[in-house]
């Protein structure tokens, strides 16, 4: 039985996927027969492409507004088999309309739980991107952050950061891209960078809120981490004191337990003698 | 002397944080593209970082100042206490607010002070941060005030202009329990400040008679904070104090606070503080109302003491004093009972009536909806299982017994 190919881009453009999607439907190729290949991940093994059958004209390929967006997150994952993942989900819903509510179907759960794990990754940039300010140009100020996505997400979280942090400059550099903002223009590029070495005064002071608010009273580390997983924290400038602050707690609280026995101050006697609903000493 | 910046944020952040309230979600949407100036909200809110007692850190939280002329037992800057004392400039809270903004440390600003002078002036200050922050620097994150005990009416409706939430705090779960930690604080005060926020927000969501919308209030709502184990209230008194604040004056959230050790805590108050796992449990309860159908008086209805099982979930704790309602069966229970069971949440619930219009539903299916199956089964039966009726099996209480835990340091 002949193979097929389809040749898709590697960053989580649904654009092409679709294309060829339509075209793979009207020819009729079931999924069995379709190899997706993502760009640059070729294996030389049929140097040839076999060609495609002819489309039938009368072949309608439908898809719900909803199929389409939960098969437009999931195409975002960086699993390889989503494109084949995705084709074989159309291809059953040309004859079972009703599939996609079937969450305890294999296909699709696992669709379901790319496009879930999508959407945590594109929510935890949008929460542990930290911008670090560099000497702007033009009166505007600008702005430079690493993120380290696991998904092909740039593209989706871009518009969050462009209606948020309007009024400056940013760039936000990844391994799988970047994003940038110069108050007119949201540019979305594909494209390695390497980490780049960046530090702001702020930090330090992000640092000492981050330690003033933590309750030393009640540790839940596990809590913290399943929430602010390790793989963050390299860039987040306030995990470099979460060892001291754990190693401080016990003193801290102990300290707050000493204190109890401590007189009122002054300030608190003259207040009495002021303010009549203020009552009496209560010992 | 001045105090350095760091110096009172470190005080002023450390003073607020036994405010348990940390939500940036559900407001109106805003978005600095179309409106211009800096920030956006509306979305889910965010947590931006986490602190290692794992909470989410997602708003500026701190006090304008920790001075106060009041004195409440369960307080760290109550006037009696020896804490050390700062306090921000309305400058200073700006600039901090959109410099940590501008990071993305953080969604906006939980802003809440203690008492000095008087109530009007305080509330005057904290509602000169809002109004700089929107209307100077046009500033479109997410803004939390806290309003002052007796501040007047005028005030709060500025404040509400600004804000996207209020919050007053009631304290203790009863009168008594007020009246006797807080002396200078009045509950019929505190429920008439809710109630005018209450009214004030239902205004701002209608339409006048000319079509036109008056502005709009507090769009993010008011929520309010209970202290637990500080007084001798049982859960059910604070679960019924919770209902009746939920309904009364429509709050978004009632928070629990495990009553912490604080620094130079006040001899009126128990020595050891509450478990953190009772907080956890009227959490727990407090779900189990809003979004799993239950009423408040049927959590507690089968425990004497009114006191929430400290070992068991309190939905678990329900259904196995309801054995008898189970198993149910996974493809005809109603939406409403299959909410009851231990271990299944609204989306499972929600996904499993979808699913069993077209298939029917074996529990081995469970998994794929990211429900443990091991504890979902004794509560179910569906083609191919059905578990020995809950009502006779006579290991009940080891079946479910919790795995034994490390205590707590204190
Ligand atoms: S009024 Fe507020 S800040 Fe002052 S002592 Fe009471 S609770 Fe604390």
């Amino acid at each position: 039985m002949t193979r097929f190919r389809a040749r898709v881009s590697a960053d989580g453009d649904s654009a092409c996927w679709r294309t060829l999607a339509r075209r793979a439907l009207r020819a009729g190729i079931a999924p069995e027969r379709l190899d997706w290949i993502e760009d640059g991940k070729d294996d030389d093994l049929f140097p040839v492409d076999a060609p495609w059958p002819e489309e039938d004209p009368a072949r309608a390929p439908v898809l719900s507004r909803a199929a389409l967006t939960l098969i437009e997150t999931a195409l975002c994952h960086s699993d390889p088999v989503r494109h084949d993942l995705a084709y074989r989900l159309v291809w059953r819903l040309q004859d079972e309309a009703g599939l996609l509510a079937v969450s305890t179907d294999a296909d699709v759960a696992r669709l379901r739980r790319m496009a879930q794990a999508v959407r945590r990754d594109s929510h935890k940039m949008t929460a542990f991107v930290r911008f670090r300010e560099q000497p702007g140009c033009n009166g505007r100020r600008r702005f430079c952050a690493w993120f380290e996505p696991d998904h092909h997400i740039l593209r989706r979280v871009a518009p969050f950061f462009a209606n948020r942090f309007t009024d400056m400059d940013w760039l936000i550099a990844t391994p799988r891209g970047s994003i940038a903002w110069d108050g007119e223009t949201l540019d979305v590029r594909s494209g390695a960078f390497t980490r780049p070495e960046l530090a702001d005064d702020l930090d330090q002071l992000w640092r000492t809120y981050y330690g003033a608010t933590f309750n030393p009273a009640r540790v839940k580390i596990q809590a913290m981490k399943s929430e602010m997983p390790r793989k963050y924290w390299r860039n987040l400038p306030e995990t470099n004191d979460i060892p001291a602050l754990l190693a401080g707690a016990d003193a801290r609280v102990r300290r707050m337990a000493a204190q109890q026995a401590a007189p009122a101050p002054a300030f608190h006697h003259s207040l009495r003698k002021r303010l009549p609903r203020v009552p009496e000493d209560r010992d | 002397m001045k105090r350095s910046m760091s110096d009172r944020l470190s005080i002023l952040a450390d003073a607020a944080k036994y405010d348990a309230s940390c939500a940036s979600s559900g407001t109106d949407k805003r978005n600095a593209r179309k409106a211009g100036g800096l920030g956006s909200a509306g979305g889910g809110g965010i947590c931006h970082a986490y602190a290692p007692d794992g909470r989410c850190i997602s708003l500026l939280k701190i006090l304008l100042t920790n001075f106060c002329v009041y004195d409440c037992a369960y307080c760290i800057n109550r006037s009696s206490s020896n804490v050390e004392r700062a306090r921000f400039s309305v400058e200073d809270v700006v600039w901090l607010t959109l410099e940590f903004y501008r990071r993305n440390y953080i969604e906006g600003l939980f802003l809440s002070s203690g008492i000095i002078r008087s109530s009007d002036y305080t509330m005057e200050q904290l509602v000169r941060v809002a109004r700089e922050l929107r209307l100077t620097h046009r500033f479109g994150g997410y803004i939390h005030l806290k309003t002052i005990p007796d501040a007047s009416p005028g005030l709060i409706e500025e404040a509400g202009l600004y804000a996207d939430r209020l919050s007053i705090n009631v304290e203790m779960p009863t009168e008594q329990g007020l009246a006797q930690y807080a002396p200078q604080k009045e509950a019929a005060g505190i429920r008439q400040a809710m109630g005018d926020v209450r009214g004030l927000i239902d205004a701002g969501r209608d339409r006048s008679h000319g079509g036109r919308r008056p502005p709009r209030f507090a769009p993010g709502g008011q929520s309010t904070q209970m202290i637990v184990g500080a007084d001798a209230a049982s859960d059910r008194d604070v679960l019924t104090s919770a209902t009746r604040l939920y309904n009364g004056y429509r709050l978004r959230r009632v928070y629990y606070s495990a009553f912490s050790p604080i620094p130079d805590a006040s001899a009126l108050l128990p020595v050891r503080p509450p478990p953190l796992v009772r907080e956890h449990r009227l959490y727990q309860a407090d779900w189990m109302v809003r979004f799993y159908g239950f009423a408040a008086d049927e959590i507690t209805a089968a425990i004497p003491d009114g006191m929430l099982s400290l070992d068991l979930d309190p939905k678990l704790a329900w259904a196995l004093a309801n054995r008898a309602l189970f198993p149910l069966d996974l493809n005809t229970a109603s939406r409403e009972m299959l909410l009851r069971v231990p271990g299944l949440g609204p989306k499972a619930v929600q996904a499993l009536l979808a699913a069993r219009q077209h298939r029917t539903i074996r529990v081995e299916d469970l998994t794929r909806l990211n429900v443990s199956v091991r504890k979902v089964r004794p509560f179910v039966s569906a083609r191919g299982w059905s578990p020995t009726k809950l009502a006779d099996r006579h290991d009940l209480g080891t079946l479910f017994a919790p795995k034994p835990q490390q205590m707590s340091l204190l």
